[in-house]
């Protein structure tokens, strides 16, 4: 394994090596740097030529200039990176370290969503293979592979951010708007649930007087303005998640999974109130990590040790409900500072940037401010992969179900649950981790559109900038990130197929 | 594709006449039997969602076409995209579709049926002439991107060895580099060599290769494999008659299919460019452009955003579905009769 992964790195390397060199040649190539000052009329023009010349080191041949580079990037090795500067003598890695944090935070999370929604889809449009649903959802995929990613953008802008700002100044639902909701709640209900004609009737008629009912309640509640969910809330929900989850993995009956479960709900329901200061007053990013941390390790030790024959399903479950739960205390809190975020940004979702400029609020408002810049791009670059990972898993699992060992699976008597998750599903995954892999270099090239049109300065700007002047340095430190994570990702899939599939020896 | 599945082996006499009446019987009924092509042909007629969007294609390409002429043949409709006029009402568009009987003003065309822009463009024109753009470069960037993917992936998979490390090495090279970036980059310099859309067109296929590269070499690794390629060999055949006239052949329904969504992601590539500023560069027009200088003229005149988005969407979405269209037709698999649902849950529709 170690050999492969040696193997496999070094030509990697080589790889990266060789389009750097591309791309460099390309980006010098591209126009001439000097073009805007030669044009210019100012009085001490000769001596900005100069000035430039030199921060860029145009008096050296380019190869002399990209060995400069690419030794700069060798220091990356002693932990002290120099990427050069920019036309203007800023140092690249200074700008690089600002746009990296904004993009990747973007594309981590639409990428995780993507994949995680994009199987599901998948794995359901299969098993229901020419159903409504299924037609539905080839359509919507090959409608949002074909939008062009900036007019999508323009458009929720225009409904989802200024729309919901204009609604949410004073929260109200018409009768006929609740009417409308409530039937299309109903419908996709009972699309998804789908059945004999009597079952979609009574889904669609429960979820439809559900709808109709939870909205007009929670205007009255003013929960649009002031949303809250409580301890009690918050202990209701986690329990009833340490429920289902024991029932859709084995069964309620099965203790060894079930007390397990319920502990941890039980620890979460305490721990919520005990720390509730911790929550208010001291909260900052690692200590969020560090929770985030703890609510795997704590439910994976619980259910380890009490799981006996199932401790690996027992595990799964406590950690599921460990992490559900303390999920759902962070959107309690986040709830809670709802009220006061308000008070301090009344149009909560503003169409550019990644945060709100000289925003003055404690830890709950400044995440709930990066949350709602985050909402529009991570919506749009979601929606775009996601319709090329349904499609793949969709293709990838009604492939393997043709295969001889889901008869053999079946034919056993292996319950329908069984026979999907482990034997179809883990087998189709192998050809989605490569895709995945793909992708996620492909999404950051997405992503620039989207930060262009919500005006983010991430990557996607230093890219365009640095096109646009001629200017390697920014250019070849988005590719370095860029190229990097591809590089890595692909490695990971590698190593996750072996994982996958134990026929696969490297 | 079609190698002859029922050979009849020689085995106990029984078997042996068995097989043959089977074969009278079925010469008896009166089934033409037929070509592989036409086998192609019938399926993509009987795709209905393909045969709408090619309907929807060709009318688009028709009235983009007719509509403001091309290559100095003057088209139907008499305004030029780069004549300035004095804007009449706002610059609201004339076109009507509603008639008078639902409560509309009937149905009517009018001076300006998309409207005009800032200084008084018809809108139309520019629009049209913008969907000229999209599909010469869906077109060329097709055609290129497809002939080098699918040689550099035949020439790689027939020689294997070492020819095939560096072909496909090359290959991780073009994939490594985000595909909007290299376009980008590759876009400014056509720009600046004074380049019309067809060299944008050319370099976009340029960099576009990789994805059928790779699937017609696997093709080709398998294939080369087969009878009949040792045949060719046997009988003398040079590596590059067997190549063009046996492996290329054979791999014909994987270099359609991809050939059509090259084309569809090409016209979305294109419009994302001239967005960003590296690709068509104004006076000219072009539909992404037009959507990056309008954008911000949503809430006031929306005409001007939605004409141009929904014009690319359409042309996308119709080329796509062809593209599942023909992979239907070509890959006998995918057909939609005879097959069970996923685990038997549900029931095929015939």
């Amino acid at each position: 394994m170690l050999k492969f992964i040696i193997r496999r790195v070094g030509a990697a390397i080589g790889i990266l090596f060789g389009a750097s060199l591309l791309l460099y040649v390309l980006v010098i190539n591209s126009g001439d740097p000097l073009e805007d000052l030669r044009e210019s009329n100012a009085e001490n023009r000769e001596y900005l030529i100069q000035q430039r010349i030199e921060f860029m080191n145009l008096d050296v041949p380019w190869y002399q200039r990209y060995w400069d580079w690419l030794a700069g990037v060798g220091k990356c090795f002693a932990l002290q990176c120099d990427l050069g500067t920019n036309r203007s003598g800023v140092s690249v890695d200074s700008l690089l370290a600002l746009a990296a944090s904004s993009t990747l935070r973007l594309v981590l999370l639409a990428t995780v969503l993507a994949l995680i929604i994009g199987i599901a889809i998948g794995i359901l449009t299969a098993i229901r293979q020419y159903s409504g649903l299924d037609y539905g959802v080839t359509f919507a995929t090959f409608l949002f592979f074909s939008l062009p990613v900036f007019w999508a953008a323009v458009l929720l802008k225009e409904y989802m951010a200024i729309g919901y700002n204009d609604w949410l100044r004073d929260p109200d639902f018409t009768l006929g708007q609740i009417l409308v909701i409530a039937a299309i709640a109903g419908f996709l209900m009972q699309v998804f649930l789908a059945g004999s004609l009597r079952r979609r009737i009574l889904t669609f008629a429960v979820t439809a007087v559900f709808i109709g009912a939870a909205l007009p309640t929670l205007l009255a509640l003013g929960y649009f303005r002031e949303p809250r969910l409580g301890y009690v809330g918050v202990a209701l929900l986690t329990f009833a998640v340490a429920l289902s989850a024991t029932a859709m993995s084995v069964g309620l009956k099965t203790r060894k999974v079930l007390y397990p479960a319920l502990i941890t709900a039980a620890l979460v329901s305490v721990l919520q109130i005990v720390l509730v200061n911790v929550f208010v007053y001291y909260m900052n990013w690692w200590i969020m990590a560090a929770g985030l941390a703890l609510a795997f390790v704590i439910p994976w030790f619980i259910g380890h040790s009490m799981g006996g024959r199932y401790k690996g399903t027992a595990a799964g479950v406590s950690m599921t409900t460990g992490v559900v739960g303390a999920g759902l205390t962070v959107l309690d809190h986040f709830f809670r500072s709802w009220p006061g975020f308000l008070d301090l940004k009344p149009r909560p979702i503003s169409t550019i940037g990644s945060q709100t400029p000289n925003f003055a609020g404690g830890f709950w408002e400044t995440a709930l401010d990066y949350g709602t810049q985050l909402i529009l791009p991570t919506i749009l670059l979601t929606v775009i992969s996601l319709a090329s990972y349904s499609r793949y898993t969709r293709a990838s699992m009604l492939e393997v179900s043709r295969q001889d060992y889901i008869r053999t699976a079946r034919s056993k008597g292996l319950p329908e649950r069984t026979v999907i998750f482990r034997h179809a599903f883990r087998n189709a995954l192998i050809p989605i981790a490569t895709i995945a892999a793909f992708d996620f270099a492909a999404l950051i090239g997405g992503a620039v559109i989207t930060e262009t049109v919500f005006g983010w300065k991430g990557m996607g700007e230093l890219f365009i900038t640095g096109l646009d002047q001629v200017d390697p340095a920014p250019v070849m430190a988005f590719f370095l990130v860029t190229g990097t994570a591809a590089i890595l990702f692909n490695l990971l899939a590698d190593i996750f197929y072996a994982i996958l599939d134990p026929r696969i020896r490297v | 594709m079609s190698i002859d599945k029922n050979m009849n082996t020689p085995g106990s006499g029984d078997v042996y006449s068995l097989a043959e009446a089977e074969d009278a019987a079925l010469l008896a009924k009166d089934t033409q039997s037929l070509s592989q092509g036409q086998l192609v042909r019938r399926r993509f007629v009987a795709h209905k969602g393909a045969m709408i969007s090619l309907g929807v294609l060709v009318f688009i390409t028709l009235f983009a076409y007719t509509s403001v002429g091309f290559a100095g043949v003057p088209g139907w409709w008499g305004k030029s995209y780069l004549d300035a006029a004095t804007t009449v009402d706002g610059g609201r568009p004339t076109l009507s579709l509603i008639p008078q009987w639902l409560g509309g003003s009937g149905i009517a065309w009018g001076d300006h049926p998309f409207g005009q822009e800032n200084t008084g463009k018809d809108y139309f024109a520019l629009v049209m002439r913008g969907t000229q753009k999209s599909i010469i470069i869906g077109v060329v960037v097709g055609i290129v991107a497809t002939a080098i993917g699918a040689i550099i992936g035949a020439v790689a998979g027939y020689f294997r060895g070492w020819v095939d490390s560096i072909l496909m090495r090359l290959t991780d090279l073009f994939i490594v580099i985000p595909l909007l970036v290299l376009a980008a980059v590759l876009g400014q310099m056509a720009g600046n060599l004074g380049g019309s859309i067809i060299t944008l067109a050319v370099v976009l296929g340029l960099v576009t290769w990789t994805g059928l590269a790779r699937l017609v070499r696997g093709e080709v690794l398998s294939l080369r494999e087969r009878e009949f390629v040792s045949a060719a060999q046997a009988m003398g055949a040079g590596s590059g008659r067997i190549i063009f006239k046996h492996l290329l052949p054979n791999t014909i329904g994987v270099i359609v299919v991809n050939a059509t969504f090259a084309i569809a992601s090409a016209i979305l590539l294109e419009s994302s460019l001239s967005f960003l500023g590296f690709g068509v560069q104004p006076p000219e027009s072009s539909l992404g452009l037009l959507i990056s200088q309008y954008q911000n003229a949503f809430t006031n005149r929306p005409w001007l955003f939605w004409w141009p988005g929904m014009i690319i969407l359409a042309i996308a979405l119709s080329v796509n579905f062809i593209g599942d269209g023909l992979r239907d037709a070509f890959d006998p698999r995918q057909s939609r009769k005879h097959k069970r649902g996923l685990f038997g849950l549900t029931k095929a529709k015939g």
